[in-house]
C-alpha cells in the first residue's frame, strides 16, 4: 500500500443525502413500477382474469343446462368457480416470474445492490404481488360467480352471492396465496424453469402422486397440501378426507408463511 | 474511502480472493488491474454486499455497505455484464432504482441525458447492444450522487468516442473528490485513466502503486542477446547493478547495460554475437510479466523454473 499521494487532492467527504435512505415504503414503490413496467406481468394477469371469469360462464350456462344429470359437487354454487384450476397455474407462475425473472436476468444484483439489507425487497414483493393478485382476484371472482349464476338462475337453478360468500371471496384469497407461494418458490428455486416445475409439481402433481397411493396415512397428510387445503375452503361440498374449510384457509396460511420464511432465510444466508 | 482488509473468497475449492488487503482514496482514480480471473469483479460483489467474504472484511467510508441507510449515494456501482431485466425499457429500469431510495425526476432525467441514452431510454433493455447496457449500467451507478463509483470493466463494449467520454467521466468524478475504483483487464487503459493502481492475479495483491511509478519502472530497458559463448559473456557482463537471465540456450537478456556497452565487452573478448537489441518493455508486457509471477507463485512446477532465473541473475 503506498502512503505517497501526490496527485491526491484534499479528500471531500460528499455527505449522502438524508433524503436517499431506503425505507419499506420506498422499495414497495420500486416493486410496484417493476411489476408493472413487464408486459409478461399484466398480460398473465389479463390471462388469469380472463380464465376464470370465462370457465365460470362455461358452467354456469352448461350446469344450468343439463342440471338433471349433475353430479352434486357439479350443482353446488362452488361448482362454477372450478376456473380456479387455471387461475391457480397462473398466479402462480406469475408470482415465480416476479423473482425469478430477477435472477434470469440478472436484475437482481442491481436489485440488491439498492437495498443491501435484501428483506425489505422480499417484504415489498410480497406485499405489491399480494395486492395486485387479491385486488384482480377478488372482483374476478365475484365477477365469474355473478356471471355463471346468471346462467343458472335462466334455468331457475340459481344461488345467491351472500350464501356463498365464503367460497366466492375464498378462492380469491386462495389464488392471492398461490401466488405468495409462487414467489417464495422463486426466491428459494432461483431459477424461472426450476420454479414453475416446482410449483406445478407442488399444487397438481403431489396430490395426483398421492391419491394414487393407496392407505388412509396418505389419505390425511394429502389433505394438508396446500391446492388439498385450499379446495376445502374454496368448496361449498365437504368431502370425505378433507379439512373444514376455516382450518383449510389455516393450512393454506401457514404454508405461504412458511415458505415466505425459508425464502426470507435463504435470501439472508446466500451470495446474491 | 474503500477499505479491504484480508478478503478472502472460495467458491468450492477454487480461491477467487486470496487474503487481499487495499485502500482505495477519494479524489484519484484507482484502477483494478489483473488479467481475466483474477477476482476482480468477486472483490466489487464483496464491497457491495452480493457476496460474503469468507474471510476479512470490507468497508466504504468506514462502514460495510449494507449498513449505510442511503446506500445508493454512498456507492454507484456498475457491476459486471448485465444487471437489468430485459424485458423493461431503460427509462423503467432507472425508475425502479431511483424508486427504492426517492430520487426524483429531474435527476433521473438528468443521468439519462449524462449518459446518452436519451434516444432510447423508452427501448427495451433487451435490443440494447452491449454499449448501450454498459451506458444504462453506468447512468445506474451515478443515480445517486454517490460519493464512491465503482465500475467493473466500464470500457467493455464501448466505442473509441464511448470509452474516451468514459475517460473524462471518471477523471472529472475524481476531480469532484468522490472516490472512484475501475478495473479492466488492459493496462493500456488503466495508464491513460488511473492515477493509482492495484493490481491482482489469482486473487493476490500484487502490486499497490501510483501509475507513474509503475510506468517508470515498466519502462527498463533490457538488451537481448544471442551468442554461441552465452556463457563466457554472462561471466564478463556480470556486475553489481546488471541482472542477467536467460531464456533459452545461447540467449541473454541483460538489464542494466546498453547494447553499446555489451558490444564493446564481447568484441574486446573477441565473443561471437548472432544478435544484439535493445527491447523497450511496454506497459502491457510489465503487467503480463507482472501477473505471470503471481501464476508462477501459485504453481509449484513454474516455481521452480523462476528460481532457476534469479541463480541466473
Amino acid at each position: 500500500m503506498s502512503t505517497e499521494m501526490s496527485t491526491a487532492p484534499a479528500a471531500v467527504r460528499l455527505e449522502p443525502r438524508a433524503d436517499h435512505r431506503v425505507t419499506l415504503a420506498r422499495v414497495i414503490r420500486s416493486e410496484w413500477i417493476k411489476f408493472w413496467t413487464l408486459r409478461s406481468s399484466w398480460l398473465t394477469l389479463l390471462g388469469a382474469v380472463a380464465g376464470v371469469i370465462i370457465i365460470a360462464q362455461l358452467i354456469g350456462y352448461n350446469t344450468g343446462k343439463s342440471w338433471a344429470h349433475l353430479a352434486p359437487e357439479d350443482a353446488a354454487p362452488s361448482g362454477v368457480m372450478q376456473g380456479y384450476f387455471l387461475g391457480q397455474l397462473l398466479v402462480g407462475v406469475l408470482g415465480v416470474l416476479f423473482v425469478s425473472g430477477e435472477y434470469s436476468t440478472g436484475m437482481i444484483r442491481s436489485t440488491l445492490a439498492a437495498v443491501p439489507t435484501r428483506l425489505p425487497v422480499l417484504a415489498a414483493k410480497a406485499l405489491v404481488f399480494f395486492a395486485i393478485s387479491l385486488g384482480s382476484m377478488l372482483p374476478t371472482c365475484v365477477v365469474a360467480y355473478l356471471g355463471a349464476m346468471a346462467f343458472r338462475t335462466h334455468y331457475g337453478h340459481g344461488a345467491s352471492l351472500d350464501g356463498n360468500l365464503r367460497v366466492v371471496i375464498g378462492t380469491g384469497v386462495y389464488l392471492a396465496l398461490v401466488g405468495l407461494i409462487g414467489g417464495a418458490i422463486g426466491w428459494i428455486v432461483r431459477s424461472t424453469a426450476g420454479g414453475i416445475s416446482s410449483l406445478v409439481a407442488l399444487l397438481l402433481v403431489l396430490p395426483v402422486l398421492l391419491e394414487v397411493i393407496p392407505g388412509t396415512f396418505v389419505k390425511s397428510v394429502s389433505k394438508y397440501l396446500p391446492s388439498e387445503a385450499g379446495s376445502s375452503f374454496v368448496s361449498t361440498v365437504h368431502a370425505q378426507h378433507t379439512l373444514s374449510p376455516w382450518a383449510g384457509l389455516v393450512v393454506m396460511v401457514v404454508w405461504t408463511i412458511g415458505a415466505i420464511a425459508v425464502a426470507a432465510f435463504l435470501l439472508q444466508r446466500r451470495d446474491g | 474511502m474503500i477499505e479491504a482488509q484480508h478478503l478472502t473468497k472460495t467458491y468450492g475449492d477454487k480461491t477467487a480472493v486470496d487474503d487481499l488487503s487495499f485502500t482505495v482514496r477519494p479524489g484519484i482514480v484507482t484502477g483494478f488491474l489483473g488479467p481475466n480471473g483474477a477476482g476482480k469483479s468477486t472483490t466489487m460483489r464483496m464491497i457491495v454486499g452480493l457476496d460474503a467474504p469468507d474471510q476479512g472484511s470490507v468497508t466504504v467510508n468506514g462502514r460495510r455497505y449494507a449498513e449505510h441507510p442511503a446506500p445508493l449515494s454512498e456507492v454507484g456501482v456498475l457491476l459486471e455484464a448485465k444487471a437489468v431485466h430485459t424485458g423493461r425499457s431503460a427509462e423503467n429500469h432507472l425508475r425502479a432504482m431511483a424508486a427504492t431510495c426517492g430520487i426524483g425526476r429531474r435527476r433521473l432525467e438528468e443521468v439519462i441525458d449524462m449518459v446518452g441514452l436519451r434516444e432510447v431510454a423508452s427501448k427495451r433493455v433487451g435490443a440494447f447492444s452491449l454499449g448501450m447496457g454498459q451506458r444504462l449500467g453506468i447512468a445506474s451507478a451515478l443515480l445517486g450522487d454517490p460519493a464512491t463509483v465503482m465500475l467493473d470493466e466500464p470500457v467493455n463494449g464501448l466505442d473509441p468516442e464511448g470509452i474516451r467520454w468514459i475517460r473524462g467521466l471518471l477523471r472529472g468524478l475524481a476531480a469532484e473528490g468522490r472516490t472512484v475504483f475501475v478495473s479492466s483487464h488492459l493496462m493500456s487503459e488503466m495508464a491513460l485513466t488511473a492515477d493509482q493502481l492495484i493490481v491482482v492475479g489469482r486473487g493476490r495483491l500484487i502490486r499497490d502503486v501510483p501509475v507513474h511509478e509503475f510506468i517508470d519502472s515498466a519502462s527498463v530497458q533490457s538488451v537481448h542477446v544471442r551468442s554461441p559463448e552465452a556463457g563466457v559473456l554472462r561471466d564478463l557482463l556480470t556486475g553489481p547493478d546488471v541482472t542477467i537471465a536467460s531464456e533459452a540456450p545461447g540467449e541473454l537478456d541483460v538489464i542494466g547495460l546498453s547494447s553499446d556497452e555489451i558490444g564493446i565487452r564481447a568484441g574486446r573478448a573477441g565473443i561471437t554475437l548472432f544478435e544484439l537489441a535493445p527491447v523497450q518493455a511496454s506497459l502491457e508486457e510489465a503487467f503480463m510479466e507482472l501477473t505471470r509471477d503471481s501464476v508462477e507463485y501459485r504453481s509449484p512446477m513454474n516455481a521452480a523454473g523462476a528460481s532457476n532465473d534469479e541463480d541466473a541473475a
